[in-house]
Formats: structure tokens, sequence, C-alpha cells
């Protein structure tokens, strides 16, 4: 029932910076174009039937993100539900700039495989690798105009957002709790700084720093199912 | 006759006397010894007068027999007590071995006391003491200081092993202790299946306090931690509910025989008897939490009601004979986290500290039945029985671990390791639990008792001694995966964010799981059980407690060690004159500072961190200090940084961000119009000397008067505003709090005193000053709105 262990020596690569994250309340709305992208190739849908297994297209997703052919297919019959039987989702909400318009089924797996759980069997270096990762792609999210450096203004945002399911908070309180996990961060990271020394922003550096220790391995995953669960919820 | 009356008492009154002043371990000693005589004394006397017309009204009298019981209970609580002082005093000891060792020490010397004197124990344990009054209070405990988040991530796992392990236990101990007592040449032919399961099902009920103390200390990691904490947590229950079920077996089983249909009945009953328990605990723990939504103008009662209705949740629950350690488990865990919202800081840190105290007491009483018990002569010795009694216990122990969580690994993302598993099985360690279970046994069910005591001592004794000081030994050697979960405000955060990011996904990926669900439970908190639940006007959700409990923390800290207070008063005039003028009324001073020493030290405490005997100190007092220290450092530094930096800044320049003290040159005019307002509001006039925000810097005394001046600004800054609005706090502070947090404000900006004003308000009845802040506050906002564009104090345009 584990995902099972699956090579990872491509997704280092593959998976590396990413810009422009989703937001956090629609991570289904957007994708990120660019960096990981190999043109405008639409998943070939026919390709998923029942010779799936053969499948080269399988194989080489199988090998990029880590996924089991069975998880790709479950992620792929729930990415043609969302589309509607179309290539790519299209981004519906007009968000701010920098959202992707549409992303393809390649995409939509990349972005899932972040949420891999990290296979602790494998050597020390490769957990370290996509501990990483995760942490880049966190990164990213508070990252709004990835400049590499997440601002004041940008993690007031983030905080704003997160507080917002309670009408009770004002947004004094919001800001106030970025400020201080600002100090705290520059605490964290600089320790004592020089009388001419600013603090700009948590870099990636310093964000690795913030998260030494705290085992994201065990928070940052989702159990990606073989079965079918879809008929369960709706 | 008066000289008659009181010689013979003359000793027993200098026996208590020492007693009262010795107070230790000796005075048991000398109170035993007193006893008897004490006892046979007044007969002596009677005795002796009764030719003596007796009607008189004797000047001294002595009636022990009416207080012994009490008495004595006292005093074995006083004596463990002492024990525990002297246990912690002495330093290596606690690290060497677990505190309940020392109880069971401590009982041991009273049971040979007791027994070296001859003395009369009284019959305090018997089967309706123990479940009505000495099991809840342990049970309530640590279903209240249960880290709910953890628990309920694992809740699988953890249901999977304390209820199955419970069982695989009970059974194979059980089954193979028959087995062996089928062998004739042990002597054990007499005991009967069900008497075995019965010994089997006590001895399942493990008590790992000990463990989770090491694992606290080893700071192993998280789902390791709570597979034992919830072990520890439903254990008990589920024993105590099968060894009821196994005991009216017995009873039936004298008068007629157990066929299928009762087996399978009995199942069916130890899954109701579950169910309802925990039914129960939710529906009265719901109760609890509404009706402390009303007790804001009696907050001296919200103890009690926390405390009557877990108890009532309980003794209900046991009326309808269903689990009443489950419900009183379920209406802590349920009610905690609305209650803690709504009752006030002093109630909230009384039911703490209340909780953990009667659970400490109850369980000394426990122990100290097990010593009186273990030395005396009412034992049954029987090698065969106890070595294998022993060697079950582990070997089955090692079976249900091994095998349940094979299982149980296969639907874990994150599995068991083999050293987890190992651990999981040593922390097998039986407690005051499985000794009462076996001492209330009913003699005329079981005439064997007395075997059945003596293994299960032994089996204690053995888990406890051998098992519970080697534990911490192995950790370290076997070196489990550890976590560092330090409480920072970044980590609240991130791992909110993590919270929607993971149900996002999971909504996306079309699966259904716990993260979903949690976030629907959210939804649904939100949504109706708050509304209903907690009083209005605490809208606060933990990330903010959190923070204020930090910023807190600090403030105190501040204060603590003293650096400025020695400040406080060389506040200069000039400086008087320039800021708005901070008067504060005796009144106030007083009442902030009994909020102060009473209530700061225990802000709401969100760690998971458990210790069966104690309230932790905060563990990140140390962090805490360590940040508000540097950040001191840091912003001192930048102030003097300050002096170097352009005033006024061209525009359209770069973004550059600063964490650093906001300068600004828009102040002048608001000033002016401010500092009336303020002083119209603090204008009580008193003898204290007015505060400022300035900030005296102790590096460059000369400079001081003019980075007081430079500084002033910050005030009208947005987040200056905050400052302001905090010197009106202050207000209501002591001097020392008043110049620590005066010159922290103007050392750096600090936000959230906001935040921490609204804790005020709402916690600690600071009403009218609280609310004339907050009218200010806005007022302030407004003010300030204009320029918080471009002035935002910590994102600084170059």
């Amino acid at each position: 029932m584990r995902p099972r262990s699956a090579p990872r020596g491509a997704r280092g690569t593959e998976l590396s910076p990413r810009r422009d994250p989703p937001r956090t309340q629609a991570p289904a709305a957007a994708a990120q174009p660019g960096a990981g992208r190999r043109g405008q190739r639409p998943w070939p849908a026919r390709t998923m039937g029942a010779a799936h297994s053969a499948s080269e297209e399988v194989r080489e997703l199988e090998g990029k993100t880590g996924f089991s052919s069975e998880q790709i297919e479950q992620l792929h019959r729930r990415f043609k539900q969302l589309s509607g039987d179309q290539p790519t989702i299209r981004n519906l909400r007009k968000g701010p700039s920098g959202l992707a318009d549409e992303i393809d089924f390649e995409d939509f797996l990349t972005i899932m495989s972040y949420f891999r759980p990290i296979d602790t069997t494998l050597g020390e270096e490769q957990v370290e690798l996509s501990r990483k990762e995760k942490l880049r792609f966190l990164f990213h999210m508070y990252d709004s105009d990835s400049d590499g450096r997440i601002t004041l203004e940008e993690y007031r945002n983030v905080v704003e957002e997160l507080l917002s399911g309670n009408p009770h908070i004002e947004k004094e309180s919001a800001r106030s709790i970025a400020d201080g996990a600002m100090m705290e961060a520059a605490s964290v990271c600089v320790g004592q700084m020089e009388p001419d020394q600013v603090y700009e922003g948590i870099t990636f550096e310093d964000f690795l720093k913030i998260w030494q220790g705290i085992d994201i391995e065990t928070k940052m995953h989702v159990r990606f199912l073989n079965m079918e669960t879809i008929a369960l919820c709706h | 006759m008066d000289l008659k009356t009181f010689v013979p008492f003359s000793p027993c009154s200098r026996w208590l006397l020492l007693v009262a002043l010795v107070g230790s371990e000796a005075s048991s000693d000398l109170n035993e010894s007193a006893d008897s005589p004490a006892q046979h004394a007044p007969k002596a006397w009677f005795a002796a007068s009764s030719s003596v017309p007796d009607e008189r009204i004797s000047v001294f009298e002595l009636d022990y027999d009416y207080v012994q019981i009490p008495y004595e209970v006292t005093l074995w609580i006083l004596l463990a007590s002492l024990a525990k002082i002297g246990f912690h005093l002495c330093r290596r000891l606690p690290g060497l071995m677990p505190e309940s060792c020392l109880l069971i020490l401590v009982g041991a010397l009273v049971g040979g006391i007791i027994f070296g004197t001859d003395h009369k124990s009284p019959p305090v344990m018997d089967s309706s003491i123990y479940f009505l009054y000495l099991l809840p209070p342990i049970v309530l405990e640590s279903g209240y200081f249960m880290p709910t988040r953890p628990f309920l991530e694992n809740i699988g796992s953890i249901l999977w092993w304390a209820g199955l392990g419970a069982l695989v236990n009970a059974l194979g101990i059980g089954l193979s202790l028959y087995l062996v007592c089928r062998v004739g040449a042990f002597g054990l032919g007499d005991l009967s299946l069900l008497e075995t399961l019965l010994f089997g099902s006590l001895l399942s009920a493990v008590d790992p306090a000990a463990v989770l103390a090491v694992f606290e200390e080893a700071r192993v990691n998280e789902q390791l931690y709570m597979i034992i904490f919830g072990e520890a947590l439903l254990n008990d229950g589920i024993s105590v509910v099968l060894y009821n079920i196994l005991i009216a077996f017995t009873k039936m089983h004298k008068f007629e025989d157990i066929e299928p249909v009762d087996i399978l009945a009995g199942c069916a009953r130890f899954i109701i008897v579950g169910c309802g328990g925990v039914f129960f605990g939710v529906i009265f723990g719901f109760i609890s939490a509404f009706i402390t939504r009303f007790t804001q103008n009696i907050s001296a009662i919200e103890p009690l009601i926390v405390f009557m209705f877990s108890y009532l949740s309980y003794l209900a629950a046991e009326t309808l004979y269903l689990s009443g350690i489950l419900a009183i488990t379920a209406c802590a865990v349920t009610m905690k986290k609305y209650v803690e919202e709504n009752v006030s800081q002093t109630s909230y840190t009384t039911i703490k500290y209340f909780m953990k105290m009667l659970s400490s007491v109850s369980e000394t009483l426990i122990f100290i039945f097990m010593g009186v018990s273990t030395i005396g002569k009412n034992h049954e010795w029987n090698w065969a029985f106890i070595c294998f009694t022993l060697v079950f216990c582990q070997i089955w122990r090692a079976i249900s671990v091994f095998a349940l969580f094979y299982v149980s690994n296969q639907f874990r993302t994150f599995p068991f390791s083999i050293k987890d598993q190992c651990i999981i099985f040593y922390s097998g360690v039986r407690g005051a639990g499985s000794f009462s279970l076996a001492f209330l046994l009913p003699l005329s069910l079981f005439p064997r008792k007395k075997l059945f005591v003596t293994a299960t001592l032994v089996v204690i004794y053995f888990t406890a001694f051998i098992q519970g000081i080697t534990i911490g030994p192995l950790v370290r050697y076997l070196d489990v995966r550890k976590t560092n979960k330090k409480e920072s405000i970044n980590e609240e955060l991130h791992i909110r964010l993590m919270d929607h990011l993971k149900a996002g996904i999971e909504d996306v990926c079309g699966h259904w799981s716990h993260y979903q669900v949690r976030d629907k439970f959210k939804k649904f908190d939100h949504r109706y059980l708050r509304k209903i639940l907690i009083r209005k006007n605490q809208p606060k959700s933990s990330i903010v407690s959190l923070y204020k409990k930090l910023e807190m923390k600090q403030a105190i800290e501040m204060v603590e060690t003293g650096i400025l207070s020695s400040t406080a008063f060389s506040i200069s005039n000039q400086a008087q004159r320039i800021q708005g003028i901070k008067r504060l009324s005796p009144e106030d001073v007083e009442s902030m500072r009994d909020i102060l020493t009473r209530n700061m030290y225990q802000v709401r405490q969100r760690t998971p961190s458990y210790n069966k005997y104690n309230l932790k100190p905060q563990t990140s007092e140390k962090q805490a200090k360590e940040i508000l220290i540097r950040r001191q450092n840091t912003l001192r530094e930048s102030m003097r940084k300050g002096h170097s930096l352009p005033w006024a800044k061209p525009a359209g320049t770069k973004n550059i961000r600063y964490l650093s003290v906001p300068y600004s040159n828009l102040q002048l005019p608001e000033r002016d119009t401010r500092a009336p307002e303020s002083s119209d509001d603090h204008g009580s006039g008193s003898e204290f000397p007015p505060i400022t925000f300035s900030a005296p810097s102790r590096t460059g005394m000369l400079q001081e008067r003019r980075r007081t001046q430079e500084t002033i600004p910050m005030r009208n800054l947005p987040r200056g505003g905050t400052a302001l609005h905090f010197g009106h706090h202050e207000g209501n502070g002591s001097h020392e709090e008043l110049a620590g947090r005066g010159r922290r404000a103007a050392v750096r900006p600090r936000p959230l005193f906001h935040a921490v004003d609204e804790e005020y308000e709402s916690g600690e009845e600071v009403e009218g000053a609280a609310s004339a802040a907050g009218a200010r506050w806005t007022a302030e906002q407004g003010h300030n709105r204009g320029h918080h564009e471009s002035q935002s104090p910590l994102l600084q345009r170059k």
C-alpha cells in the first residue's frame, strides 16, 4: 500500500527551482510554467487504457516523478475529471499575473510529486535532497515575486491569508505575527546583527536554517493511493 | 484528677509534637511507634479511672481512632512529597531512575514500618474507593494533557496498538499461563482458565509514565512518543473493561456454565462499553464547554465546572455500566480546547495544577498501598507461576508489538522502525493500575488471590525498576530518530500553511484522507462549534495565542533580568517634556502587578510535553530568552546604526527591507495632536515617575538623550502606533515593568503589543483600560494609515 520506492535520480534535476508556485488557496488552479515543461505535448489519453503498463510515457513519468504506474493512472483519471477530458486544465480564476493559464498532466504530476512521502530507506543524501526539494517548493509558496527572498510584505500576505478564515482576527494581528516571525527568523538566521546590517528577507538558505530539525518528512506529504477513492467522496 | 489526666498523655503529646516537628521520613516512624501506645493508653487510663466517677470534662483528651485514616493518609502523602523533594534535590537521581520507583520505595518503607510495628493499617483501599475516587483523577489528568494534534495524526496506529495490544496481551498471557498450570508438578491445577485470563487482563494494563518522562528528555520522534502516550491513555480503560467483563463471567460461572452465546455477548459488550463511554464523555465535554461560556462573572467556579463535569461523565457512564475511564478521557479531550479559551487565565492555571496534584495524590496513595501490601504476610510464593508470569509478560509483549506493528506499518506512510518497536516492547512498564486491579480481586471468587497479588507485585517491581531504569540508556544506545521540535512562530506558520496545502492537494487528487477530514472538521468547528461553545469576545486562534505567549514571556524576561529596571527612573526630564507624559494610578499599578505575578508565567501551553508527576517549566523559555536577548542586541545595534542613515530617502529607488528600527520624518504634526490626548487619558496623577518611551541605552550614556529624541518618531509610524498604545498599557504596570517595556518599545519595533493587549482585554479583566487602549489603537490606525505604504517600519525605502 505504501508507495513503492522509485528511482529518484531524475527528480533532482527535473524538479529544481520552480518559479511561481500555486498560492495557498488555489493549488488546483495554479501551475508552474516554464522550467520542467517539455513543450506542449498533451498527455495521450488513449494510452492509459489496458495497456498502460507497457506505455513508454507512463514509465517516463514514473522515472521523473517517482509515482507508481497505478498512482499515475489514478491521478490521470482525476486529472481528466478535473479538466473535463481536455488535455490541460485551464486556470479559471483570473488571478494576479504570474499564474499559469493552463497546465498539462505532466505539470500536474510534477506538482503532486512534491507531496510524495520521502522514502527514508534511501540513502542519507537522497533524503536530504528530497527534503530540500520539498522545502524549495514551500519556499516558493511564500516568495510570490520569485526574487529568492521572502520579504516581509510577502510573509504578511501569507499570514493574512492564513488567518483570513477567522473573521475575528484583524489584519493587524496577522501583520504583527508576520513581523514577529520575521524578527524571529532574523534572530535565528543572522544571530547578532552588525550595526550596519539589515535583514532583507528570508533567503532559501535561511529558510533551510529555520526548518532545521523540524522533520518535514513527516509533515509535508499526502498519501497517494493506488485505488479509486473518488467514488467515495462524490 | 487533672494531674492524673495529664500524665498518661504526656508521651502522646510529645510524640505528636515530634511528628509535627520532624515531619520527614522519621515522622511516620515515630507516628507508627506512637500509635500503639497511643491506642492502648486511653484504655488503660479509662480502666484505671473507672473507679472514679468520670463525668468531669477532661482537660486533655486524645482520640486517635477518630482521625486515624485521614491522619495517616495525610502523613503518607506528605512523606511521599518530601521524598519527591529530596529526590529532585539530588541532581543525579532523577536521571537515574524514574519517579515511580521512588514512590514504590516510599510505599515499601511505609509498609515496612507498618509491618514492623505491627500496626494495623487502615483498610483504605477497596474496590469502590479505587474506582470512584483514586482512578478518575489519574485518567482525567492524562486525558486533559493529551496533545490533541499529534494524537489525532497517529490515531489509527494508536487505536490499533492500544486496543489490540491489550487484548492480545491479556489473552496471550492468560492462555499460556493456563497451559502452564495444567502441568501437575507446579501445584497450580486449581486455577481455571477464567482466572488466568483475568490475571492476564490485569497485567496487560501498562503504565508507561516513566517511559514518557525518558522520551521527553531524549526528545524521541513524535510518532513513537504518541504511540506510548496513547497506550498509556487508552490501555487502562481497555483492560479495566476486560477485567470487569471477566469478573462478570467468573461470577456467572459460579452458578452456570458459560455458553458460546455468552462469549459473543461479552465481545459485543466490550465494544458497547467502550464506545458508549466515549460517547458519554464527548457529550459531557461539550456541555461543560458550553457552560464555561457563561462564567465570565464568576470565574472562581470555572475549575469546579471542569472537574465536576468530568467526574460526572465518569459517574454517569459507570451508572450505565459503560466505561467511565474512556468517558472521562473523552470528556477531558473534548472540553479542553474550548474550556481553555473560555476560562480566565487564573482558572486555567488552577485547573492545570489542581489536576496534576489530584492525580499525583491518587497515584502516591496507590503506590503506598502497594508498598503496604508488599510487606506483609499475605503472600503466596510459587516459583513456577511467578517466573512464568514474568516470562510470558515479556514474550507476549514482544509478540504483540512486532505482529501488530508489522500489520500497521503496511498502512503507514512512515513505518515504525525496528528500533522504535524495540523501544515500544521495552516500555511495557506495569504500574499502579495492575496492582490495584489485582488487589481488588474478590477473595470469594478467587481463592488464590494472594498468588495473583504476589505475581503482579513481582512483575511491577521488575518492570518498574529494571526496565524503568534501563530504558533511558537503551533509548540513547539505540539512537532512535529524534525530533527537535521547538516552539517558534515560523514553525507554527509553516505548519499551518502546510495543512492548507495538503488539504488542497488531496482535494485536487480526489483523495479522502485525514487532512481532508481535519480540514472539514476545522470548518465545522469554526462555523458551528466555536460559535456555540466559545465566548463571543474571544476571537483567538491558536497561532495568535502562541505568539502572545512568546511575547509575554519576553516581557517577563525583560522585567526579570532586571537589566532595564535600573534605567527606569533615570529618564530625563527633557524626554518627559517631549513625550506625552504617562502617569498611572496606584490601583492600576496594583492590578497590573497582580496580573503579572500571577498569570504571566503560566501562559497557555501548547507543547506536547507531558510528565505524569509534574508540570514542566516552560520548555521554550530558554529559547525565548535567547531570542529576546538577541533581538535586544540586534535592535540596540541597529539603533546605533540609525544615526548614519539618511533621514529622508528618495522614493522610487529599489525597495530594501530593513528589519530594524523604523525612522521617519513625518511625525511632527501627529505628535502634537496626540500628546494631549494621551495625557488626558492618564492624567490621574500619581507619585510615580512618569514613564516615557525613551530608550536609555546602556551602551552609550552620552548619546542617550539625543537618541531618545530621535526615537520618538517611532510612535507615529504605523508600528509606532503600537508603541504608543503599548505605553498606555504600561500605564497599568509596575515600575519595573514599565521601565522594561518602555525601553523595549523604543529599542525595537514591537508590532505585537496589540496582540498582547487583546490578551489583557479578554483574559485579565482590565477592561476599562484595555478598551480605551483599543479605541486609541484604532484612532492611531486612522492617523497612520496614510503613511502606511511608504512608512512601514520594517519595510523602508532607501
